[in-house]
């Protein structure tokens, strides 16, 4: 028996000297399908997605209407269930992630309540998961700093402008301490002027907090400049058919889309994107 | 003041034909006067003949507010003040009758919010009583109110219960089902997107109730609040009708028919139409600054 906890002991030692040992992926799928059972016949949104999203990563995931790349998001954050193969969240099945609450999902509309202030909105999932009232005050001026709204708190969302609504939203998801951030399209319905301008805050974001983030999106442009990995997805059935691996440096300014590199990677997502419509 | 103009609008055409319709309908016993003592009406004689009768088919509207003014106000104990409170209370003024009928609305109102608030939760929340409980919910109310008043009211006579409770239960029976029927729409207002929303957090099914559904479902709530008040006040009207005609709106509408005065009929009609004119406009009130302090009115 001693010896028995004498060998245990020497591995744990040896586990926590090990200097290269790999983090745990915070997503991590394997042959994960989904397929939804409609009149029309068997709908297959996921079919044998195969993806790592590492700690620190920046995964965009692009492709056509019906590719499965918001119901990717879905499975993750336990809004649905898959019908085949395995996915974990921060090692956890998604369920018990989202019951840890390791996520924050921004939705692709803001979804402010309107009887709420801005303060207001961002304060409810921290009053739901029982934050004190100090600590609730504390964070909501803290995230509302990041997401550049500081001074709005006590406003109401009808007051602010569509793109500090979605960045409203944004601080909402950031305000509990969850390392993975969920976004399904979130600055699809605003216009490109205001999208530029929320992508370069995004990745600032990002590069403060040192957040995972995973990022569903229609536009290539947004997907490069965002993402240090790009997820090519093909519809009928959804699935991923190209990864991309940027080489941009993790300091981007708006002007690094002229740059030859960008333009490479936009090519080669726009290849990716059209091969899967020639199997269609 | 730009509302107050169509509004004033509607009010003269209603007053204008209730006039030229009095006219035709009260000619028959002036003619018939005119006719005993061997006279003849010209034109405006006939119209100024039928617009003050003692006994007119369709008073008109001065007559009316004078039979208002005379059983509100004036309908006086000798050597008492007209407008005094002993006059006021008096029996024969019409406004204990209308005291009588707000209680009891006002009661029938309250039990048939509740219950139709109730009946909604429990239809949002579980889908046996979606399946069972909605179809018997509509089908109530395709029975005919005045068959089952008298039902209820001898019923709970012969318990011994008389008067006010069954009553009420008439005013709940009406004013639950638009509230039910509001409440279902309103709780189930909130989108999916903020159903998943609460999901991510986690939220317990209380929480989303309290902090998602209930606040949504406000604007259906005031809405439907507004039809059953009045739904309420007809079925206190109704439930008046069968009790003996002692005390309340329907009471004198009853009394009214009984002895052919006209006048006392349309006297209590426009009673009952001011007191839903006040309970509405309450309402109403009430929904402007709720909506407006939680950001969702138009």
């Amino acid at each position: 028996m001693a010896l028995d906890q004498a060998v245990k002991l020497c591995l744990n030692r040896t586990n926590l000297e090990e200097p290269a040992r790999l983090p745990a992926p915070v997503i991590s799928a394997e042959n994960l399908s989904l397929t939804f059972q409609t009149n029309d016949g068997p709908v297959h949104a996921l079919s044998d997605v195969n993806l790592t999203i590492e700690k620190g990563d920046f995964v965009s995931f692009i492709g056509p209407s019906g590719c499965g790349k918001t119901t990717f998001l879905r499975v993750a954050a336990d809004l649905e269930q898959p019908t085949g193969g395995t996915i974990t969240v921060n090692g956890m099945s998604p369920e018990e992630a989202r019951k840890s609450r390791a996520y924050g999902y921004v939705f692709q509309a803001a979804g402010l309540y309107p009887w709420r202030t801005i303060g207001g909105n961002i304060r409810l999932p921290l009053e739901i998961m029982g934050y004190s009232k100090a600590e609730q005050a504390e964070r909501v001026s803290r995230t509302l700093g990041l997401v550049d709204l500081a001074g709005f708190e006590k406003k109401y969302p009808w007051q602010l402008s569509g793109g500090m609504q979605q960045r409203a939203s944004i601080a909402r998801a950031l305000a509990f301490d969850a390392d993975l951030l969920l976004m399904d399209e979130p600055f699809g319905a605003l216009d490109e002027i205001v999208r530029d301008h929320l992508n370069e805050q995004l990745l600032a974001l990002w590069d403060r907090t040192g957040k995972t983030i995973a990022f569903v999106t229609h536009s290539i442009p947004e997907a490069v400049y965002l993402s240090t990995k790009i997820v090519v997805m093909s519809p009928r059935p959804g699935r991923v058919t190209d990864v991309i691996e940027s080489t941009l440096p993790r300091e981007r300014p708006l002007d690094i889309r002229d740059s030859r590199e960008f333009i490479e990677i936009a090519h080669r997502v726009r290849e990716g994107l059209r091969a899967g419509h020639v199997e269609d | 003041m730009r509302s107050i103009v169509p509004i004033l609008t509607v009010l003269l055409v209603i007053l204008g034909l209730w006039y030229a319709a009095a006219v035709p309908l009260n000619a028959q016993w002036a003619r018939d006067q005119a006719a005993r003592a061997d006279t003849t009406l010209s034109a405006s004689q006939l119209v100024e003949a039928t617009w003050n009768q003692d006994r007119p088919r369709l008073p008109t509207p001065h007559q009316v507010g004078a039979e208002l003014w005379k059983t509100t106000f004036e309908s006086c104990v000798e050597g008492r003040r007209a407008g005094s409170i002993e006059c006021i209370t008096h029996r024969r003024s019409l406004f204990p009758h209308m005291w009588t009928t707000l209680s009891v609305t006002l009661a029938g109102f309250a039990i048939g919010t509740a219950l139709g608030i109730g009946l909604a939760v429990s239809i949002v929340y579980s889908r046996a009583m979606d399946m069972s409980v909605m179809p018997w919910v509509i089908a109530s109310q395709t029975i005919p109110i005045l068959a089952i008043a008298p039902m209820i009211v001898v019923v709970f006579n012969s318990m011994g219960i008389p008067g006010f409770i069954p009553k009420a239960i008439i005013a709940t029976y009406l004013s639950f089902f638009p509230v039910t029927v509001g409440m279902v729409k309103g709780l189930r207002a909130p989108t999916h997107m903020q159903l998943d929303q609460m999901r991510t957090w986690n939220a317990s099914g209380l929480t989303t109730f309290l902090r998602l559904r209930l606040p949504t479902s406000m604007p259906y709530l005031f809405a439907s609040l507004k039809v059953a008040v009045a739904a309420s006040l007809v079925g206190t009207v109704v439930g008046e009708l069968p009790t003996g005609a002692i005390s309340g709106i329907g009471a004198r509408l009853l009394n009214g028919s009984y002895y052919g005065n006209t006048m006392m009929i349309w006297a209590a009609l426009i009673a009952a139409a001011v007191l839903a004119a006040i309970m509405i406009a309450t309402i109403s009130l009430a929904e402007r600054v709720t909506l407006k302090r939680m950001g969702l009115a138009q």
